[in-house]
């Protein structure tokens, strides 16, 4: 037996350099993750500053009462009501139209340059400011149209400004139902709507609907588009119609946020975290959605 | 059975075809319906650029398209009025400039762990915690900027040197909501290098650590930097953090400890009412609404460009 042994100091570990360099690899682990949990440390830290200003704001008169220019007077009523008839009429509008896109661009277009086109432009919608669509509003559906501050024309400015964002989500859900299906049902006779219909909408629908809340919750805490067509308005009564004038939960918060007073900030802190149950309820029903229609 | 279709085939296979074409009919009427809801978006594009122009005619006609251009100072409510848009431009960049100062490194960090580091437990927690930060309305994150942010942390730091409304306390927010935006993008640019580079490379002998900056990084750069031009393209468009925390008083400058104004800023003021409609100071709504546009469009198609580039690379 000629083997010779290293002999008894010898080890695998890695020393000098090369033992630094691994150091320094084994810690930038936990570095990364410490930075990685800064922006959502941050967050939970002003939503407990929220809770702990707020919290006492809180009882059933806050979502009863009317605005007021006493603070601990002040609720949450007349703009609770608005934010519920906007998004529901935003709903009616957005989802056909954007399903209906949806369909067009991945089961009927022609593969042509003005598919590309109306992609690019979707993207491009996509990232257009809400600001800019509440001057689009203020425009051609407040002034042009002279349908005024009104509820009607809130919603349509919404519903062009979540637009883009649920098509893409359609489009996705719609790619994801395999091509079989679609050949299986032709092959069997039916006409291409009936494909769409009975076959790749079922499918795509889970992934629709989770779109639909995301662009929905989106709304639901949109400011600047509202505020740009004049819905920063004092409503001390309930909306009854789509031609009111309105207000928003976030608009009130924004107007109780700029006050100088003390009292007022109270309000703002419990007007979000009302606001902020809204928006995570939405985002984990669609998240909820998602998971469970992953396969 | 035989008997039963040998009777009258004639007669079903024609009500078969003449059924077919009325589907047919039917079929090209939700085509067209399609088509026409599709065009909905079109309109919009269409619209948003004919108002912006149209509106912004009225101004120019006021204020030269020089001094709007060239001038630096934004005065458009006490006289001698001046509309000067570089004050607001230099607004948005003051914002644009720390936000991203503070969010790129961080969204890198979590885009690097999410991608090389970490196990799939700690990565199915921590993805959804991190787009949690995106979907926070902004009114809710303008909040956090002048009441926590300014009075409890920048305040007792900078003393008096800062004011109440100042350009870091918004700056500071919008980072945090920036975060997600360059972390999930450039993620999933880390996550399409192929798996061949970190292996050439662990297989030379380098760390995770160099693997993850010296060959991934590298390779997804393309990625990275269209997940910064979105998040610029969000910052310059962002409203309610900077109406509510930066303030209203165009400047500038870059030095984060002043108040400013930024484009959307004095969009939303106006749109508050402090204008009287009709007013030159009205239509600059338009005209600064059509620099934004613009502007956010530059970033967007830029970030759509490199993506496009950075598909075809590993496709």
């Amino acid at each position: 037996m000629a083997v010779s042994l290293p002999d008894e100091n010898f080890t695998l570990q890695a020393t000098g350099r090369v033992a630094r360099r691994q150091a320094i690899s084994r810690a930038s682990k936990w570095v990364l993750l410490a930075a990685s949990l800064i922006g959502v440390v941050v967050l939970i830290a002003l939503m407990t500053d929220t809770v702990i200003s707020g919290w006492s704001r809180i009882s059933w008169s806050f979502f009863t009462s009317y605005p007021s220019r006493f603070a601990d007077q002040a609720g949450l009523r007349s703009s609770f009501i608005g934010s519920i008839w906007i998004l529901s009429l935003t709903i009616v509008f957005v989802v056909p139209i954007a399903i209906a896109t949806a369909i067009w661009i991945e089961e009927f277009a022609p593969k042509t340059r003005l598919l590309e086109f109306v992609k690019l432009n979707l993207a491009n919608l996509a990232g257009v400011p809400s600001i800019i669509y509440g001057v689009l509003g203020l425009a051609i559906f407040v002034r042009l149209f002279g349908w005024g501050s009104s509820i009607i024309a809130g919603s349509f400015t919404l519903f062009l400004m979540i637009l883009p964002m649920t098509v893409i989500a359609s489009q996705e859900a719609i790619r994801q139902v395999p091509p079989s299906l679609r050949q299986g049902s032709l092959a069997l006779g039916a006409t291409e709507w009936q494909t769409v219909w009975y076959h790749v909408l079922p499918g795509a629908l889970p992934g629709i609907i989770t779109g639909v809340i995301l662009a929905l919750a989106r709304a639901a805490g949109e400011t600047a588009a509202l505020i740009m067509i004049g819905a920063f308005t004092f409503i001390a009564f309930d909306n009854t119609s789509i031609w009111d004038s309105f207000t928003t939960m976030p608009i009130q918060v924004y107007n109780w946020t700029v006050r100088p007073q003390e009292a007022f900030r109270q309000n703002a802190a419990a007007g979000i975290l009302v606001l902020m149950v809204v928006v995570l309820t939405f985002n984990t029903a669609a998240a909820a959605l998602r998971e469970r229609f992953r396969n | 059975m035989a008997a039963a279709a040998g009777t009258r085939p004639d007669a079903d296979l024609g009500a078969a075809i003449s059924k077919r074409r009325f589907k047919r009919v039917g079929e090209s009427v939700i085509k067209l319906s399609l088509v026409a809801a599709a065009s909905v978006s079109l309109f919009t594009t269409v619209a948003i650029v004919t108002v912006l122009v149209w509106e912004s005619i009225p101004f120019f006609q006021e204020v030269p398209v020089k001094d709007f251009l060239l001038k630096t100072d934004w005065q458009p409510l006490f006289r001698p009025v001046s509309f000067g848009v570089w004050e607001l431009i230099a607004g948005t960049m003051n914002i644009v400039l720390w936000s991203l100062v503070m969010a790129l490194p961080i969204g890198l960090a979590a885009a690097i762990y999410l991608s090389e580091y970490a196990d799939p437990r700690v990565r199915r927690i921590l993805k959804p915690l991190l787009e949690a930060l995106a979907s926070v309305p902004t009114v809710v994150y303008a909040y956090f900027a002048l009441t926590f942010v300014t009075l409890d942390v920048l305040r007792p730091i900078f003393g008096d040197s800062i004011s109440i409304f100042n350009a870091l306390g918004a700056s500071s927010v919008m980072a945090v909501m920036l975060i997600p935006t360059i972390a999930s993008i450039s993620e999933d640019a880390m996550a399409s290098v192929p798996r061949e580079l970190r292996e050439g490379a662990y297989g030379l002998g380098a760390t995770r650590l160099e693997v993850a900056f010296k060959v991934v990084l590298p390779a997804a750069l393309s990625g990275v930097i269209a997940s910064v031009l979105l998040a610029i393209a969000r910052a310059v468009g962002e409203t309610m953090i900077v109406a509510v925390a930066a303030g209203s008083t165009p400047n500038l400058t870059l030095n984060p400890l002043a108040s400013i104004q930024t484009m959307t800023g004095y969009m939303l003021q106006v749109g508050l009412g402090d204008a009287a409609r009709g007013s030159v100071q009205y239509r600059s709504l338009f005209a600064v609404g059509l620099s934004l546009f613009v502007i956010t469009m530059i970033f967007n198609i830029a970030a759509q460009i490199v993506i496009k580039r950075f598909r075809e690379e590993y496709d």
